[in-house]
């Protein structure tokens, strides 16, 4: 190896297999991705064996009336969760912005502690307190525990975006006249802008695609996308399930890539 | 300076902040002040020593303890910051960096409800006034430090304060913009009539742009004057110290004059402000190393340990007994003193100067 320091680009690419090893790890992460949309093309009903090029099952899916009301709830929950929680966290994030700084990283450690609960106790845990406050299951109950889960993934990129704005433009404002609200609109909610967007697209993605909270608490009629794919391949996989999980992936990859951009947009 | 006359009054303002540490800061201690209309104002002192928090208290961004701030005679201590008629120029500039130079200066005349119409040439003429012209359309971020630095006097000036406050205006800037803005900024207050109250810890700063310095020390103002007489006539130990440069050595009233350290008796005739201390008081004298005469004399008392060339100057540090004391002296004298010369020092009438503790 060279006598480059460590941690320059050049240097990892020096090391021995490099291109093997990224090749592996790709081919892992992306594997089952590739089977899934590629037999989503496949014309034999059995899923494992190629027979040719068809588009048959996506319209199949599309036409399936389970399928658009399962998509419809997914939607209704993920954009009013999303909505809820963003709001949510931008007060949070206001909010703890005055905080003292001691009481400050425990608040944000608090808030920022359902990202490592595992997500089947959040589940029980949210299913029991339903049960007992004797809440119907269904949509409703879905999109309150999504706004819930979401409330994190949204302060994320608020939060980002909010230490790097220097404080005394706050103090600018109202030095020059600015009332609190007047602060808000017109500096603290610009100046937040591409965190709130990219907030809202990842608790928007995160809902679309929670499973096990939305499974515990569907209820009958509450059926989620993610849900329904669930009761698809109980029995079999079929090229439908394929054809569903690859519109799935579609969504999620747009959204997490305008997330992305958004947030990496300079001002 | 009667009431009249005063565009901004401090009265007895007091200021605590507790330390994470769970100590407390006294940063304003009992601080009272007055400042003209019109006149240009400098707060100065060391870092911590409560300069900046009166400023914040003024504007509004803290609230005083306890005290009185009264702005042309009215109490403003309950009035919220954005009603407060005074504007600030922050130390980091705080530009809103989403909008445009001219949207930031626009952005005060919106609060106040003035309308477009009456907005535009408000804002041309603050960049006018800075010499930014031509300049709106660009964001902070295509601005050089300078530049910056000039939208934010425009942005607060364009709201005609009662009183223009500027926090360490000048610090971010390299030495020699730093001094084209000195300049600068008295042009501003002479030309707007506006009054400023400035803010910094480097004296020459605040003797080059000040009508009045208040000189701030450990969370008082230990002097307020203009910045002649505060130079000549320092009354306190730290404002000799702070202000120029000084000798500070230990002194004693005698019945016939005041024993200097090691330098010995002086007359009374040398020493001033020293009215009312009753003989046997102790405490300390300051002189000007530039206020002191010498010759040359085998038997002189004083030793010369070191010279330096400072262009026109020469400083000579020399010592007295167990005193070492700094002398200027021109750098064009026929014969000037050298390293391990005897030096007979005097002192012209009334050069030493009483100072307390």
């Amino acid at each position: 190896m060279s006598r480059r320091p460590r941690g320059t680009g050049e240097s990892l690419k020096d090391f021995p297999l490099f291109g093997a090893i990224s090749a592996v790890v790709f081919a892992f992460l992306y594997m089952p991705l590739v089977f899934v949309v590629g037999y989503s093309f496949n014309a034999n009903r059995v899923v494992t064996v190629w027979k040719g090029f068809t588009l048959d099952w996506y319209l199949e899916v599309l036409q399936n009336d389970d399928i658009q009301r399962a998509l419809m709830n997914s939607l209704r929950v993920a954009v009013v969760a999303t909505a809820l929680s963003v709001v949510l966290a931008l007060g949070l994030a206001i909010g703890l912005l005055r905080l003292a700084r001691s009481g400050n990283s425990f608040a944000w450690a608090l808030i920022g502690a359902p990202l490592i609960i595992p997500e089947i106790v959040f589940a029980i845990g949210t299913l029991s307190l339903f049960v007992q406050m004797r809440m119907p299951l269904g949509v409703n109950a879905i999109t309150l525990a999504h706004t819930a889960f979401c409330i994190p993934f949204a302060l994320l990129p608020i939060r980002a975006r909010l230490k790097s704005v220097d404080l005394s433009v706050y103090e600018a404002a109202a030095d020059l006249g600015a009332n609190e609200w007047r602060i808000f609109r017109r500096v603290t909610l610009p100046l937040l802008a591409p965190g709130v967007v990219a907030g809202a697209l990842l608790a928007f993605i995160i809902s679309l695609d929670d499973f096990i909270v939305s499974y515990f608490l569907a209820g009958p009629g509450g059926t989620t996308l993610p849900v329904y794919i669930f009761g698809m391949i109980r029995n079999a996989i079929t090229p439908g399930v394929n054809a569903l999980s690859t519109l799935l992936l579609l969504v999620s990859v747009l959204i997490v890539s305008i997330s992305y951009y958004t947030s990496r947009r300079k001002r | 300076m009667s009431h009249e006359t005063s565009a901004l009054t401090i009265n007895r303002v007091s200021k605590q902040f507790s330390t994470p540490e769970g100590g407390v800061v006294r940063a304003l201690d009992n601080v009272s002040l007055e400042v003209a209309e019109g006149s240009f104002t400098v707060l100065l002192g060391p870092s911590g020593c409560g300069k900046t928090t009166l400023l914040r208290c003024i504007a509004g961004l803290e609230a005083a303890d306890s005290g009185e701030i009264s702005l042309r005679g009215q109490r403003i201590d309950d009035v919220p910051v954005w009603k407060r008629r005074v504007n600030t120029v922050f130390q980091s500039y705080a530009l809103f960096p989403h909008l445009t130079v001219a949207q930031n200066i626009a952005f005060g005349l919106q609060m106040d409800g003035l309308s477009k119409t009456q907005i535009a040439p408000r804002v041309e003429e603050a960049l006018a006034m800075v010499r930014l012209d031509g300049l709106g359309g660009r964001r902070p971020s295509q601005l050089s430090g300078g530049q910056q630095q000039r939208v934010a006097l425009a942005r607060a000036l364009a709201k005609e304060p009662e009183v223009l406050l500027l926090d360490e205006p000048l610090s971010a800037l390299d030495l020699k913009l730093r001094r084209g803005m000195q300049s600068e900024l008295k042009r501003l207050q002479r030309e707007t009539s506006l009054t400023f109250v400035l803010v910094t810890h480097d004296q020459e700063e605040a003797m080059a742009m000040a009508d009045t310095v208040a000189v701030f020390d450990a969370g008082r103002i230990a002097q307020v004057g203009e910045p002649r007489d505060v130079y000549l006539r320092p009354r306190t130990r730290f404002v000799a110290d702070f202000i120029g440069e000084a000798n500070v050595l230990p002194a004693e009233v005698m019945d016939a004059g005041v024993r200097v350290g090691s330098i010995g008796d002086v007359g009374l005739d040398v020493i001033s402000g020293i009215d009312g201390q009753p003989p046997g008081t102790r405490g300390h004298v300051a002189f000007r190393p530039e206020n002191i005469n010498w010759e040359r004399t085998p038997n002189g008392d004083a030793h010369v340990l070191d010279v330096t060339f400072v262009g026109g100057d020469l400083h000579i540090v020399a010592e007295v007994g167990e005193d070492t004391i700094t002398i200027r002296a021109s750098s064009h004298h026929e014969e000037p003193p050298r390293t391990g010369d005897h030096l007979d020092l005097s002192f012209p009438a009334g050069s030493v100067r009483w100072v307390e503790d």
